[in-house]
Formats: C-alpha cells, structure tokens, sequence
C-alpha cells in the first residue's frame, strides 16, 4: 500500500478512544463484542492449552481421564463398598461417575479460570485484548475435557446400566446451562480478583474441594433428606444450591436406574433449575461488570 | 537520515493516528499483598501503606499519520508507561487516549509464544493475538517463514529455539500483520548484528509505506537516524517535543545535571563519613575548563576551532616527576582524543601548591554531539595518582549532514 492511499484509508475511520479513565468503564456490550472480534483467537487459546498439556507425554489425553476414573476407583471402592453407601443406589458406579462428571466441569472451569489471568500475565503485560478471553479459554479447555468424560459416561451406560434415552434425558440441557453460566461468572470474577489478592487461588482449590460434598455426588440427594432431625429448611438451601441441581439434572439424564426410586430427586426440579439458569445470568453479568472494573490495572498490578 | 516519506503529502494534510489528550496516570505503590495484610491494615491505617506516583503528568500529544516519533528520556520518565497508554494495556488515570487504525506492539518479542507449541503453531497463535485472521496468517505464512531464517525447526517446538531463533521468529510475525501503528519497545537491542540490520530495513520500509512507528529507546543515534520527530519525557512531562536533534541534546544535558547532582551526592556522603575521595598528598585533579579560543565556556565548539582545555592540580606537600594527562570521551564513553604531557615530551615543573596546566588543540573538528574531558595525574610510570573522570563537557554544533565523532565536510558526485 502506497503511503498516501494508507493516509486517506486512515482518515475515513473514526477516532476510538483506547481504554478509559478511572470513574468510565466499558460496557458489557462492549466487552462482548470485543470477544466476539477474538473469537478465532480464544480458539487457538483454547487448543494452545489443550496441546500443551499434554504435548510431552507418552500417553498424551489418556491423562485426562485418569484422574476422574482413579476418583471413580476410590469411591465406588470405599464409599460404596465398605462404608456401605451403595446401598439404596442401584448402579452406584454410574451414579458417582455421572456426579463427578459434572462437578469435574464446573471445578476445572472454576480453578482454571481462578488462575487464568495471572498465567497469562506475560500477555496482558504487553498486547492489549479483551481480557475476558483469558477465563474464557479455560472454560474452553474444561469443556473439552468434559465431552472426553461424557463420551466415557455415555459408553459405561450402555455397557454398565442402561441407554440414557428417556425422556429424562431433558434435563441434561438445563443442567449443563447451569454449571457453565456460574462456573463462568465464577471464573471471571475470581479471576480479576486473583490478580489484587493472590491468596484467592488457594482458597478456591479449598472451597472447590469442599463444595464437592455439598452435593450429592458420592451419596444421594435422598439420604440427605432422611438425615434424623434435618430441618426444612437446611434441605431447602442444599438443594437449591446451583450445584445439587445441576448434579440431580446429570443423574436425571444419565442414571436410569433413579427413576424408579420414589424421592430420588425433589419435585419441581425443572422449574428449579430455571430460576437457577436466570439468577445465574444476573450473577454472571455482575462478574463481568466488576472484572471490566477491575481490568483496567491488570497490567500494572501483575 | 530520516526518511522523507512521499513528499507529495505535506505532514499538516496527514490525518492524526494517535490523539493524547492530557493524560495522567498515577500508580499506587503498596506495601501490603496479601489477604491478611490488607485485612489488618484496613481503612484508615491502610493509607500509609500506599503511595502514590505519577508515572505521566499532563500529556498531551497528536501524533500525524506516517511519522516516526523516538520517546526518549531516563530510566522512570514514564516513557514506557505513555507506550503502553497508547496501546491500550494501560488505563490512564485522567484525561483520553484516542486511535484509529490496525495496531501492533512490538513490547516484548514473542509475547505469546507457548514453550510447548511448535514454531508453526505458535505462528498462528501470535499473528491471531495481534490481530491476524487464520486465512491472513495462511497467505503470510510462507514470507513469515522467509523472513525469519528459521527454516527447518519450524515444526519443532520452541522451547528448543536459541534466544536469537525465537527473536527473529517474533519479529517476524509483528512486521506481517500490516500495522498502521507500530509501538516498539527496545526490543530492536537483541538479536546478532546481521537480524538488527533486517530490523532497521524493515522499519525503513515501514516508514516509506506510511506507517506510523513510535519508539522507545535509550540509542540515542537511532532516535536522531531513524525519527521525524522525538519526545524528551521527565518525570512524566514532556519537556520538549520536536526536532529529534535538539531533543537528544537536551536530553544528554539532563543526563548531565543528573550526573552532577549524583557526584555531588557522593561526595557529601563520603565527606560525612569523613572519608577522602583521594588521598590529598598523593595530589589532587581540582577542575578543569574547556572553551573554545574566543569563546566563552559553555559555546558550543564549532569545526576549526581552536579548543583549550585548563586542567588545575594540586598537591600539599610537592611532586616532582609527573604526568598530566588528557582525554575526550564522546556520550557513549568511547575515546575521541586523548594525550598526556609525556607524550608530548614536556616536563612539568615539581608540582607544589595549585597549578594550572593549559592544553591547546589547533583546528579541532569533531562531529555533532556532547564530549566529556577526563583529566589524570600520574606518575612516570602511569601509575593514576587522581582521576577526575567526566570533569567538564562541551558541545559541538548540530551538522545535519553527517553523524559520528569526526566532523568533515561531505561531498558527493556521481562519476559514471
């Protein structure tokens, strides 16, 4: 391109004013769009997580499934076997496997996101872009190992238990809605917060771990509700809990055997699930809003 | 030389690509980092954890299309700061940053490179980072691959790159992605003699194409051969904005007022803890003076002139054999001129009390810039009795046809 042809293409486009001053922030359109621009981009981060992960290793993705199947192994084994939980659970091996699953998705999404923006500090530091795309991508690489996990899932039903086609099955949508929408909003925040306190990732792998067994994963949603003396209200807040939704939404979708259980799941699930899905949106909104606040000393505070 | 781009196109004409408008940015230092710090200094006992600093006090700046502007200035002037402003990694405090145009910055080469990921993947990875569609990158990919020499070990992960590999392969990519606006770094430092020179090549072309480059740097010569235009930052303020000639010039007497201050530092504290900056009855350099003949001290030294330079010694108790020697440093500390009395075959009277030596250079004729006159007093058998490194400086007026230490007039002809 010729110097002068290059001036007059210049002088057509408008002035955009870069970042914004203390008090302004950019909205959430804004933000949004600017994504949308670097869409290719989040894909390419997306497989350069994927790709590197593994790249050295001579069993490469098989790593990915060990540890949810060594998880598997130990629950089924200890939980289930000798301290007896199996019990009232028919096909516990796919029940836990179903649990863990899911939540195998929303801690990735969450300790990944939590870290994604420190981990990436060499880039913030020196190019300028949407800095969403940093959480975004490890909720990109969560899901890849989740369809990895599912495909595993899926073949153990027919193998171990029943085909998951009932009309159940509807659940699984809700469900997966569920634990992207607030595993991203969980991520976005922590990860802007992280940058200013970097004791948040260490506790996230904490509450992560313990959030584990605020669900019914390894036991079930009716042995909670049967604990001698539990109040309403404690059921209440456990199952309401976006988490124990989601996970009951899995085990809707994938553990046939449940159906015929009376009180395996509460009543109303769907209708749960919704109000989740919608205060879930408002919650993600929130993070974003305070993460576009926060973005603007990423680089000078990394 | 800069390079004058399509003289067609007068600069006043040009659009403006870059607009800063009074832009301040205040970083705040803290002492407290993690959770339990900030908890017990929560509030007010917080404040006096915090310190503010003005990186960038009140800039303002236009900047036209296909001008190549040098930011110079001392270690913290915030000329990086004002850099990363402009692109967007950093949100000033006040006042608005306002851009148009493809932009790449070139702050770290290789910014995004994954250790894990081949040459050709991370090819991919870094043009789409800057801006780069997948079919963009495709189409380039062959005079990416060209331009940076790394032939075979494309496919090869990088983390198996020497530095020098990594470099050229980054560099690479940054100069393809058809940037209006280049934002470069001191990144033009690394990288063998042969890759500098590619560098600079390109950065010629860039400019001939009409791109517009801004560019940090601490080379002053490649602020004067390369920019139209150079912006002396202090304190975050600009002090002056314009001809990259005079620029360099103010900026090197600023290096000198802060070079004065410090050894007077110095010697403060050294005089506190009562401890001699040179042992007095080994003999002492006082000072020296240099001028032009006819000229005040401070004219600057024009070509033809003669240059006297007064070098007053001193020593208590008498000296009876030795030397005084003489030396001309340019700015980057590299010897222009240098004698000693010795060389000259003159023997200098037993030196007691103060003594003033005069030594006169006929039809001196250095090239543009700032020089620095070390003095020493030594003994027959060289051995430094005191040096007084950088005693004084002089200038040499600004010769726009020429750079380097020797001034000589130029004339071309083409003979066939």
């Amino acid at each position: 391109m010729k110097a002068q042809e290059r001036f007059d293409a210049l002088s057509k486009q408008p002035l955009v004013a870069i970042g914004s001053s203390e008090g302004k922030v950019v909205s959430t359109w804004a933000s949004l769009r600017g994504v949308l621009q670097h869409r290719q981009m989040l894909s390419l981060l997306v497989r350069r997580d994927i790709k590197s992960r593994y790249k050295d290793s001579s069993l490469g993705f098989i790593w990915a499934l060990v540890r949810p199947l060594t998880q598997l192994a130990i629950y089924y084994i200890v939980l289930g076997k000798i301290l007896g939980a199996e019990r009232g659970i028919p096909e516990f091996a796919i029940y836990v496997y179903t649990g863990l699953t899911a939540y195998g998705l929303f801690s990735e999404i969450v300790a990944g996101g939590t870290s994604s923006i420190v981990t990436n500090a060499g880039l913030i530091k020196k190019i300028y872009l949407p800095r969403e795309v940093f959480p975004l991508a490890s909720v990109g690489s969560a899901l890849f190992n989740f369809m990895i996990q599912l495909v595993i899932l899926i073949v153990a039903c027919f193998v171990f238990g029943s085909p998951p086609f009932s009309k159940e099955a509807i659940y699984f949508l809700p469900a997966l809605a569920i634990l992207l929408i607030w595993a991203t909003a969980f991520a976005i925040l922590l990860s802007a917060v992280n940058v200013y306190l970097r004791d948040v990732q260490y506790l996230v792998e904490v509450v992560v771990m313990l959030l584990m067994w605020a669900s019914p994963i390894v036991y079930s949603w009716k042995m909670v509700t049967e604990t001698p003396g539990i109040s309403q209200l404690a059921v209440q807040i456990y199952t309401n809990n976006p988490i124990t939704l989601a996970i009951l939404g899995f085990q809707r979708t994938f553990w046939i055997s449940g159906h015929d259980i009376a009180g395996s799941a509460p009543g109303g699930l769907m209708l749960k699930m919704v109000i989740a899905i919608l205060v879930g949106l408002v919650f993600l909104f929130i993070s974003q809003r305070v993460f576009a606040k926060l973005q603007g000393n990423f680089a000078q505070e990394l | 030389m800069s390079t004058d781009i399509s003289e067609s196109t007068p600069v006043d004409t040009r659009p403006n690509i870059v607009e800063i408008d009074n832009v301040a940015k205040r970083f705040t230092i803290r002492k407290d980092n993690s959770l339990k710090e900030r908890i017990v200094t929560l509030g007010r006992a917080g404040k006096r954890h915090k310190e503010d600093f003005w990186a960038l006090n009140g800039v303002s700046i236009d900047i036209k299309a296909g001008t190549t502007v040098g930011l110079i200035g001392h270690n913290g002037s915030g000329k990086s700061t004002l850099l990363k402003v402009i692109g967007g990694i950093i949100d000033p405090t006040k006042g608005s940053v306002k851009r148009r145009g493809r932009i790449a910055a070139l702050l770290e080469l290789g910014a995004g490179f994954h250790p894990d990921l081949t040459g050709r993947e991370n090819v991919f990875l870094n043009a789409s980072i800057l801006g780069l569609s997948r079919e963009e990158t495709e189409e380039k990919f062959d005079s990416i691959l060209a331009f940076s020499g790394i032939g075979d070990f494309i496919d090869t992960q990088v983390k198996f790159y020497s530095s020098g590999m990594y470099v050229r392969l980054a560099f690479s990519v940054a100069v393809h992605t058809d940037p209006d606006l280049l934002l470069v770094d001191e990144v033009l430092a690394v990288g063998d003699e042969a890759f500098q020179r590619k560098c600079l090549d390109k950065i010629r072309s860039f400019q001939q194409e009409g791109r517009t480059i801004i560019l940090v740097t601490h080379s002053l010569g490649q602020v004067v051969e390369l920019c139209d235009r150079a912006i002396l930052l202090n304190q975050g303020q600009v002090v002056l904005d314009g001809n990259p000639r005079e620029a360099v010039a103010d900026f090197r007497d600023i290096l000198e007022g802060r070079r004065l201050r410090e050894k007077e530092q110095e010697q403060e504290t050294a005089k506190e803890k009562h401890e001699e900056v040179a042992p007095i009855d080994e003999g002492t350099v006082v000072g020296v003076t240099a001028f032009a003949a006819g000229h005040a001290v401070g004219d600057p030294v024009a070509p033809g002139a003669d240059l006297k330079i007064r070098v007053e010694l001193e020593h208590p108790t008498g000296l009876t054999d030795w030397v005084c020697a003489i030396q001309i440093d340019n700015e980057l500390g590299q010897v222009a001129y240098g004698t000693t009395s010795k060389r000259l075959g003159i023997e200098l009277q037993p030196l007691r009390g103060r003594r003033t030596v005069e030594l006169t250079l006929h039809d001196v004729n250095l090239g543009t810039g700032k020089y620095f006159i070390n003095a020493s007093l030594m003994d027959m058998s060289g051995r430094h009795l005191h040096d007084l490194p950088q005693a004084t400086s002089f200038n040499t007026p600004d010769y726009p046809l020429a750079v380097g230490i020797v001034h000589a007039r130029p004339e071309m002809a083409e003979l066939s």
